[in-house]
Order: C-alpha cells, then sequence, then structure tokens
C-alpha cells in the first residue's frame, strides 16, 4: 500500500475507513443506532459547551494533565537516549481508561440513554465505566469473561462498590472477547435505552475515532509538555498496544511530525513462534471481527483463535483499525515484547525510579530498555506509562514464583 | 433473478395460498455426518427453504442456542470446505430445495470471497445471508455473489426506519428477511399484531417475498407468523433439540428433527384456511 499524501491524522474517511481497515460490520439491528451515534459525536465535537465540560472533568475528576516526568535513575541505568515517561497510571482509577470513560459517557447523556453496558477482560476498563457511571447516576452492567473473573477478583469486587452489575460469560473462551460478543448481544437487544461504551480504539465506526480523540489528550499534552521542557519534538515514542487506545492516543497528534519515530509494543505472551501470543500484526491476518476490519489472530478457515498474554489487557485476538492501517503504510513501527521482557521491564521501573507499572506499558518498558541503548544521550524519548501496577501485583509474584 | 430455485419455490407456495417454512439447522451440528442426514430429511418433513448455518467461533447475533450449536460443530471438525461439500451432496437428491446459507462475514473473507462465491454456486447454494455485513460494507462480497447469479438477502429490524429501509433494499435480493425482535437469535418472541403491521410497512416498500425470523419456536407461533408472512424461519428451537439429543448421544437425531419439523410445517400450511374458517 502506498502511503497516503495529506495528513495522516484526518482519517478515517465517511464510512469510517482507514485504509483497507475499520468499517461498520453490525447486525442491521445497530446500524441505526450506530449511524446516530456517528451524528450524535459530530454535533458534540462542535458544541464548546461539551468540550468545556470535559475539559472540566477531566481536571478536576480525573486530575490532568498527566505530568510528563523526566525518568533520570532508568535513563542512567540504559545508558542512551533521556526517558521520560507519560505518568498517566496517576489518573483517577490508575489508568489511561477513564479518559474516554467521561467522554463516552457525555455521549450517552447528550443521546438521551439511561443505561450503560461494557466488556472489560482485567477489569481496568470496567471499574473506569463503573466510576463514570456512578459519578452521572446511571444504572451499569459490565460483561466479563468468567475466566478473567476468577484471574481477577480484586477489580471484580471495585466495580461492585461502585454499584455495577458484573455478569459472567460463560460462552467460548470465557475471555475478554467473549465479554465483547456478550456485550454487542446486550446492546442489540437493548438499543432503544442503552450506551455501550467501549473501552478500547476498535469496534464498528465512530468507535475507534471518538475513543482515539478522547485518548489524544494524552499526545496532546505529551507534546506541550516536551516542547516547553526540552524546547524540541522527542525522537521517539513507545507505547504498549492490546487494542491500542493508550498508543494511539499518545500517537496520534505526532503522526504528521515525520522525524518523530513511533513504535508500539505488542505482546508476545510465550513467544511469536509459538501459538500463545497476543501480536495480531505479527501474527494476524486482515478479518473482521467485533464491528471492524483489522489484523486478527485466527486460522486458516477464519474462526477466531486464542490470544495469550500475560497482561490480562493485552489478550485480545484483534487490534484497533487505525493501527492496523498505520502498520500497513509503515508510518509506526511495531515490535513485541514477550511475557517475560515484560516481568524484566516492571522490575526495572520499580527498581529504578520506584514506579510500579502495569503490566501493559511494562511492555512498553522493555522496548524502551532495548532501544535506549542503541540512542545518542541527547536523544529523547516519551513512553506511555499507561496505568499503573497495584492490579498486577498477584500475577507478577506467581510469575516470579514468589507465595503471598 | 426469475427461474431460479427460491423464487420457484417461493411463488408455489404462495400459489398454494401457505407461507412457505424456513427451517435453520448449523452445519455440521453435531457432526458433519448426522447433519448430511438432518439435511436429507428436511424436506420430506416440509421445509420449503433450508437455511444452513456457516460455523463462527464469535457469533454475536446469536443466542445461547445457536452458540453451543456453532461450538458442536467446530469441535467435531466443520470447515466451510466441509459444509459446501455435504450441499453437494444433498444437491444428488435434491435439485429443487433451496438452500441459503448463513453466517459471519470473517470465515468468507478467509476463503476469499470470488472462490466462495464460485464454490457455493457450483455445490448448489442459492444465497447467502451474513449477518454483520450491513448494505454499506457489502461490496467486498456483493459483486462475487451478483456475478455467479447468488441471492444477498438482507435483513430488515424493529429499528429499520424509514429513513433506513432503503438503503437496507437497495442490492437486496432473493427474499427480504424480518429479523421480529431487537434481539440474538432464540430470544422473546414477537406480538403477531406487531409483525403484522412490520410485514404490511415493509411490503409497500418491495416486491420481494418478506420471511419472518427470530423467537419463533412453537407451531402455533409459526402459524401466528404465517397468516401475515411469506416465510416462516424456525431456527433455535430446532438447533436446541438437537443439541439436546446430541447430550443424550440420541441416535435417531435425523428422525426426531423430521417430526418436529413436520408439526411446524403442519402448522404453517394450515394457519391460512384455520384462520379463515
Amino acid at each position: 500500500m502506498n502511503a497516503p499524501t495529506g495528513s495522516l491524522r484526518a482519517g478515517p474517511d465517511a464510512n469510517g475507513h482507514f485504509g483497507e481497515f475499520g468499517g461498520r460490520y453490525v447486525a442491521e439491528t445497530l446500524m441505526p443506532l450506530i449511524l446516530e451515534l456517528e451524528q450524535a459525536y459530530i454535533a458534540a465535537k462542535a458544541d464548546p459547551a461539551f468540550q468545556a465540560e470535559l475539559d472540566d472533568l477531566l481536571k478536576h475528576y480525573v486530575g490532568r494533565p498527566s505530568p510528563l516526568y523526566f525518568a533520570e535513575r532508568l535513563t542512567e541505568e540504559l545508558g542512551g537516549a533521556k526517558i521520560y515517561l507519560k505518568r498517566d497510571e496517576l489518573n483517577h482509577t490508575g489508568a489511561h481508561k477513564i479518559n474516554n470513560c467521561i467522554g463516552q459517557i457525555l455521549l450517552a447523556r447528550r443521546m438521551g440513554k439511561t443505561r450503560i453496558i461494557a466488556e472489560t477482560g482485567a477489569g481496568q476498563h470496567g471499574v473506569a465505566t463503573a466510576t463514570v457511571a456512578a459519578r452521572f447516576g446511571l444504572p451499569c452492567t459490565i460483561f466479563m469473561g468468567a475466566r478473567d473473573i476468577e484471574r481477577q477478583a480484586p477489580n471484580v469486587f471495585r466495580m461492585k462498590l461502585l454499584g455495577a452489575e458484573v455478569k459472567a460469560v460463560e460462552s467460548g473462551s470465557r475471555t475478554l472477547k467473549d465479554a465483547m460478543n456478550e456485550a454487542l448481544r446486550d446492546w442489540v437487544t437493548n438499543v432503544h435505552d442503552t450506551f455501550y461504551i467501549i473501552g478500547t480504539a476498535a469496534g464498528p465506526h465512530p468507535y475507534p475515532e471518538l475513543v482515539r480523540d478522547f485518548q489524544t489528550v494524552i499526545g496532546k499534552e505529551a507534546r506541550a509538555q516536551i516542547l516547553e521542557r526540552e524546547g524540541r519534538l522527542p525522537d521517539l515514542l513507545v507505547a504498549s498496544i492490546g487494542g491500542g487506545s493508550n498508543a494511539i492516543g499518545l500517537f496520534h497528534p505526532f503522526l504528521d511530525d515525520k522525524d518523530v519515530r513511533i513504535v508500539g509494543i505488542e505482546a508476545s505472551g510465550k513467544g511469536l513462534t509459538t501459538h500463545e501470543h497476543a501480536a495480531s500484526l505479527a501474527g494476524g491476518r486482515a478479518g473482521v471481527l467485533h464491528g471492524n476490519k483489522t489484523m486478527l489472530l485466527q486460522d486458516e478457515d477464519g474462526q477466531i483463535t486464542e490470544a495469550h498474554s500475560i497482561s490480562a489487557g493485552l489478550d485480545y485476538p484483534g487490534i484497533g483499525p487505525e493501527h492496523a492501517w498505520l502498520h500497513a503504510i509503515g508510518r509506526v513501527e511495531y515490535q513485541s515484547a514477550t511475557d517475560t521482557e515484560a516481568l524484566e521491564g516492571f522490575q526495572l521501573l520499580c527498581r529504578t525510579e520506584g514506579i510500579i507499572p502495569a503490566l501493559e506499558p511494562a511492555h512498553a518498558i522493555a522496548a524502551v530498555a532495548r532501544i535506549a541503548p542503541t540512542m545518542a544521550k541527547d536523544q529523547i524519548i516519551i513512553a506511555n506509562l499507561c496505568g499503573r501496577g497495584d492490579k498486577d501485583i498477584f500475577t507478577v509474584a506467581a510469575a516470579l514464583g514468589v507465595t503471598m | 433473478m426469475s427461474g431460479d430455485r427460491l423464487s420457484t419455490r417461493f411463488a408455489a407456495c404462495a400459489a398454494q395460498g401457505r407461507a412457505a417454512l424456513v427451517t435453520f439447522v448449523t452445519a455440521g451440528d453435531p457432526d458433519l455426518a448426522t447433519s448430511a442426514e438432518i439435511l436429507a430429511a428436511l424436506p420430506g418433513a416440509g421445509a420449503d427453504v433450508i437455511e444452513i448455518g456457516m460455523p463462527f467461533t464469535d457469533p454475536m447475533a446469536d443466542g445461547p442456542a445457536i452458540q453451543r450449536g456453532n461450538l458442536r460443530s467446530l469441535a467435531a471438525g466443520t470447515t466451510l470446505r466441509k459444509v459446501l461439500a455435504m450441499v453437494t451432496d444433498f444437491r444428488k437428491a435434491d435439485d429443487a430445495t433451496p438452500i441459503v446459507l448463513m453466517g459471519y462475514f470473517n470465515p468468507l473473507l478467509a476463503f476469499g470471497p470470488e472462490r466462495f462465491a464460485a464454490a457455493a454456486k457450483a455445490a448448489g447454494i442459492d444465497g447467502c445471508i451474513v449477518v454483520d455485513l450491513p448494505p454499506e460494507e457489502a461490496g467486498e462480497l456483493a459483486p462475487a455473489l451478483a456475478a455467479h447469479g447468488l441471492h444477498l438477502v438482507r435483513l430488515a429490524t424493529p429499528t429499520t426506519d424509514a429513513h433506513r429501509l432503503p438503503t437496507v433494499l437497495s442490492g437486496a435480493s432473493g427474499f427480504l428477511y424480518y429479523v421480529a425482535v431487537a434481539g440474538v437469535t432464540g430470544a422473546n418472541s414477537a406480538a403477531a399484531t406487531d409483525v403484522a403491521e412490520a410485514v404490511a410497512r415493509l411490503k409497500a416498500s418491495t416486491s420481494l417475498p418478506i420471511a419472518v425470523g427470530f423467537g419463533v419456536r412453537t407451531p402455533e407461533q409459526a402459524a401466528a407468523i404465517a397468516t401475515h408472512a411469506d416465510a416462516v424461519v424456525v431456527g433455535s428451537a430446532i438447533v436446541d433439540a438437537i443439541g439436546a439429543a446430541a447430550e443424550e448421544r440420541a441416535n435417531d437425531i435425523p428422525a426426531r428433527v423430521a417430526a418436529q419439523v413436520a408439526a411446524l410445517a403442519q402448522a404453517v400450511r394450515t394457519a391460512r384456511t384455520e384462520k379463515a374458517a
């Protein structure tokens, strides 16, 4: 595919396509609602009152802007480029997910919807959704794979404390993709009053666009902050990718800055040569699932295969369609990190900076540890620290052979 | 496209003053051999049109019954190629009963739209319903199907308003499938009066036969729909019965399905005369 001319930030097109990816592959029952959502979002974007309310909540409820922190000891340890961390783990609820949830619940209210549903894997998006539902006084149902419920008991309890109903999904592989199937089934059954808050920059148009837009607050802040601190743009951006909402949020405001190298990190689980990974770009093919065309882990018959990652947040067989497109045109470089490398990145950040990262951004830290030493000392890296690691200490302890 | 199996069959049913019975089974459920026997038994039991589900790992528009049918089929090793082979075998004994494949887009995309259309036509398939392929995204499949003389059946739903309907109808062929309830397959039933209104509304905009499905489980429900619609689709109830029979390792699954379909056919065939009487 030839690189398009003009801005790389102009997508998607009117039908929600990023190149061959994206689109609206949903049951006909949902089509009128998807089109209505698109119109509502267009109107909201043009409404200064909507933006003002969003900005106010991001500042006073979420705690934005998040700091851009110079990781001095990590930089010294790796002995290469200067490393800055975008501290989205300091947000209310401990991850970037809340940026999107605030935006979507404001849209839901604008559309007169009175009930919220969402899917969740590790529970972070479920907690963020339950949080905004409580804040706005709307009933909320979270779909979560039965297997994930067993693995993530603390987040299940958090969601319940916040007043959400958590529905265990027993179908299929009983993980994130099945939770998304079940959320879509609920939505198609309750279209009249229900708003579906999708957690990542994927799904049918306009979700990939609107989730991205709500997450670009990360990149817009980072751009202003680095210009203020260093007087120039960074040489490299790094972020981890499951569906890819934190990454597109950081990357998007820099896509047209062609001197900024951009690297996304997929989870390669137990290794790309095994079948136990979640790297849909490195190991997948173009296909259609959950309302969009994108790169998917699938067998030769087009049946979706299981993803694996030590990080439940990256454990998904697809990726947002804009990433699939940025990969196809070569603007963003996609690499991967294994479970083992992520665990090393996790411990490295704990030890050098006193920050316990979530296992998702630990993949980005692993990539930084690999790339920074190859760069000059006056070069600059920004890595997205999209979540804190409290939720992962049990998983990490088990992986390190520690009994708590 | 006159003279093809679908239009011939719908015209024949209309001439008899009755609705057609469309029965849905998932290909390869509970296994390919049994599934082929079920398929062969359907026309004799009274199925006018056969819908065959192509199994998919993530059937997002289906309720628990058909989800389980999909997983039973995949566990038994069903692939799209084997589904097409099964239809080829079926056609050796029956060249009249229309067969419509129903499923999700990804397995077709993986097979290749052009290759699929050619193979489906050669197998004796008459049309396709692709649940997650709305008109806006149909460009990747519709030309290939049309080039091989296969129908792409469109779906209208309770959420399809007057503004949306023309988009649904543009390029629709074979018949129009009315999804009677907003929800997944096997959900609650629609009220017969709502269905009657919807069918009348659709008939004002299209000359295609209207088939009504979702939430039609019993002969009584089928008969109620058959007084208004050109065709009645029954799926989850049959798939549920296959699942229950497979669970108890029954060796007479095709006969059981045939008996169930015969009762549905009887109800559909007499619905309008019963009502008149």
